[in-house]
């Protein structure tokens, strides 16, 4: 028998963390989000952080645990990601505030891009071309190239130490399941990283028990797994109306 | 909902928000996939379009989304590009991120309407960074900006301040240059023609000197 990935708890799960990780963070406005791995870490305190997200988080209360937590909590040198600041006045990021006073830094990178980068370092690929961003702030003193006539901004990959990602169904293989739009970012995020922590929604199966034709997420790129419990132990998810009052 | 907007005779001169997003609606076409940006671009989902059927695709993977769910009716693992619990349609699927850009470069959105700060006269808009700002918001909005067949913006025709949005150049850092088609404001419905702007329809109680007064680049009635 392989030895088990299932972890006991989410504390045990990122205990070896070491301060200066850089560390994915899967989800997509609400599903997908390891909200439970994200809570440990603030526990464990890990420091000098790189945080790979499409977003810091936070626009709205009640907060669910996010990047933009570990950077109040002193944890965070960089976020790489596709929001720095929101783009309704009315919403403002924790982040923004961090950012603009030069205490962390960060890389804004269209969101298709990053989605791309992390794609790409899953894929043993070091770096590609896009259109997105040519012509803009982002591409200024950066290598473009005309490839049949039209303009390409060079991307490289971006890898990762870990990933933390939330899937609905997995076996004891590590095999993954997402259900609907929480796949997002989650699955790249799990071939870009080295080391890839899941919690899981459901009861872990035993291997063998999902159709190998229907795995969204090998087993081979999932090291650790943690069930959720369910509430209040657990952290889930906050609904829209939820979030409105 | 009405695919006339809320307007009532009597009230403020122009198009209301769901009166401009369903005027671009309206140059929806049969089959078209379409990605709607965040606020008023997501009222051209409440648009009759009739017998033309369109295929919704949020930049998160979801193509072929419906109208959203009323509270208590949600699947919390279902959320479009705005963070709205939406249905599925019939034929609806499901990627990832990165298949879901992939389908955004290879030029398979046929339109996608966004908001916007400025747009020029070249057809360039700005629409992720404020004046002064370190940081910003991009989102999808620039791939979908470079890639999509065709972008069209909504946006207010003045800022609070009374200045204009439609300009000859974007004072604000862009989103991407020269690909806006089609401009819905409360004035009406404008088409960046490089020397100005192309006058395709004025809103009800607006006239074109009123409209010109109003916009920052020359308007071709």
């Amino acid at each position: 028998m392989p030895r088990s990935k299932t972890v006991e708890s989410f504390a045990a799960a990122v205990a070896d963390i070491p301060d200066g990780a850089v560390i994915a963070f899967g989800g997509f406005a609400g599903p997908g989000t390891p909200y439970n791995l994200t809570r440990a870490l603030l526990d464990q305190g890990a420091r000098r952080l790189t945080c790979i997200a499409n977003t810091t988080g936070g626009a709205h209360q009640p907060r669910l645990p996010d990047v933009g937590m570990l950077v109040e909590n002193g944890q965070v040198a960089k976020v790489i990601c596709s929001f720095t600041a929101a783009t309704r006045p009315t919403d403002v990021l924790p982040f923004t505030k961090y950012h603009e006073a030069g205490e962390v830094e960060a890389e804004l990178v269209p969101q298709g891009t990053l989605a791309e980068r992390l794609r790409a370092a899953g894929a043993g690929i070091p770096a590609f071309y896009t259109p997105t961003a040519v012509g803009t702030e982002l591409a200024e003193g950066r290598e473009t190239r005309v490839i049949n006539g039209r303009e390409y901004l060079l991307e490289y990959a971006l890898p990762c130490d870990i990933a933390f990602i939330r899937a609905w169904r997995a076996d004891a293989a590590g095999n993954l399941q997402f259900r609907l739009s929480q796949r997002n970012f989650c699955p790249l995020m799990g071939m870009a990283a080295k080391l890839t922590i899941v919690e899981v929604e459901e009861e872990i199966l035993p291997a063998g028990a999902l159709d190998p034709d229907h795995i969204h997420l090998p087993g081979i790129f999932v090291q650790r797994m943690v069930q959720v419990p369910p509430p209040p132990e657990g952290l889930w998810t906050i609904r829209r109306q939820e979030r409105a009052r | 909902m009405s695919g006339e907007g809320t307007g009532q005779p009597g009230q403020a001169a122009g198009w209301d928000r769901q009166q401009m997003a369903d005027r671009l609606a309206r140059e929806f076409q049969d089959g078209w996939i379409v990605n709607l940006g965040v606020g008023i671009p997501t009222l051209c989902s409440n648009t009759d379009l009739g017998d033309r059927a369109v295929i919704y695709h949020a930049e998160n993977g979801v193509i072929g989304y419906g109208p959203v769910l009323p509270p208590g009716q949600e699947d919390l693992h279902l959320v479009n590009a705005g963070g709205q619990n939406v249905s599925l349609k019939p034929g609806a699927a499901i990627v990832h991120h990165a298949d879901s850009f992939g389908i955004i470069r290879s030029g398979r959105i046929d339109v996608t309407v966004m908001g916007a700060y400025e747009v020029s006269a070249d057809g360039d808009f700005a629409n992720w960074k404020v004046g002064g700002a370190k940081g910003g918001g991009i989102g999808g909005a620039m791939d979908l900006a470079a890639c999509a067949q065709r972008v069209f913006i909504i946006l207010e025709h003045v800022t609070r301040k009374g200045e204009p949005r439609l300009v000859r150049q974007c004072s604000l850092p862009v989103t991407a240059r020269g690909v806006v088609t089609l401009v819905a404001t409360n004035y009406g419905l404008f088409a960046p023609s490089g020397e100005g702007f192309a006058v395709r329809e004025l809103a009800p109680g607006i006239s074109l000197e009123a409209a010109r007064a109003a916009t920052g680049a020359p308007l071709f009635g």
